[in-house]
């Protein structure tokens, strides 16, 4: 399963639906929001995203996952929208039956999806300034 | 000449003024569509920093388009 929201992430309320009797073990990831990117003081981080083909990718990589690492169950929930220093961006849980699967499974997810999906952050910064996270190219034309 | 609608995300959209915009087009694949709108809106970015959606499925830049598909340009994404 895999799904966006604009709402915050609750990750005790995650972990309890991966809850599986065949599972032994559970592995999760959080991605908080961080108050400092490339030496700038990040006041807060606005993500944006496309559900319908972020959903559609997530769910391959799911698959993908489950095929390398069988695991038992897997979520993942990114949030979009303004959020503040320490909020939880994007939450990633397996749960399999031994933990070598819950670990790897979990691990390929959080990086496929940083890289696949069609979600896009904006640094607000102390100084007022702003950017696109990873798209330095495009900024230095704005700015230029 | 086909009839494409180009829609625009992130720094993409706020560089093109607007989300989305249909254009008439000689394209022939997805990367001809994003040469065209780079033309329009002087977007530096290489395509290969980018990523393409063709009627809301991903595609590559060598994806052939339709008259009357929507082109989804994607720019560097950073989720997580």
């Amino acid at each position: 399963m895999i799904r966006m929201t604009t709402d915050p992430i609750d990750p005790d309320v995650l972990r309890r639906e991966l809850f599986d009797p065949a599972a032994g073990g559970y592995c999760a990831f959080e991605g908080w929001v961080r108050n400092e990117n490339e030496g700038h003081e990040v006041l807060r981080l606005e993500y944006e995203g496309y559900e319908p083909v972020a959903v559609a990718e997530g769910r391959k990589i799911l698959a993908e996952a489950a095929e390398k690492f069988p695991y038992l169950q897997a979520h993942c929930v990114h949030r979009t929208g303004m959020l503040e220093i320490g909020d939880c961006a994007v939450w990633v849980g397996v749960a399999s039956a031994h933990r070598d699967e819950a670990f790897k499974a979990c691990r390929y997810i959080i990086d496929e999806l940083k890289h696949r999906l069609p979600i896009w952050k904006k640094e607000h910064y102390a100084s007022g300034d702003s950017g696109w996270v990873n798209c330095e190219r495009c900024a230095e034309h704005a700015h230029g | 000449m086909k009839t494409i609608t180009v829609r625009y995300f992130a720094m993409f959209r706020e560089q093109a003024g607007v989300d989305e915009e249909t254009l008439s087009l000689d394209a022939a694949t997805a990367a001809d569509v994003f040469e065209h709108t780079k033309g329009r809106h002087g977007s530096p970015e290489p395509a290969g920093h980018c990523k393409v959606a063709i009627n809301d499925e991903m595609a590559d830049w060598s994806s052939p388009v339709q008259d009357g598909d929507t082109v989804l340009l994607f720019p560097p994404v950073a989720g997580g």
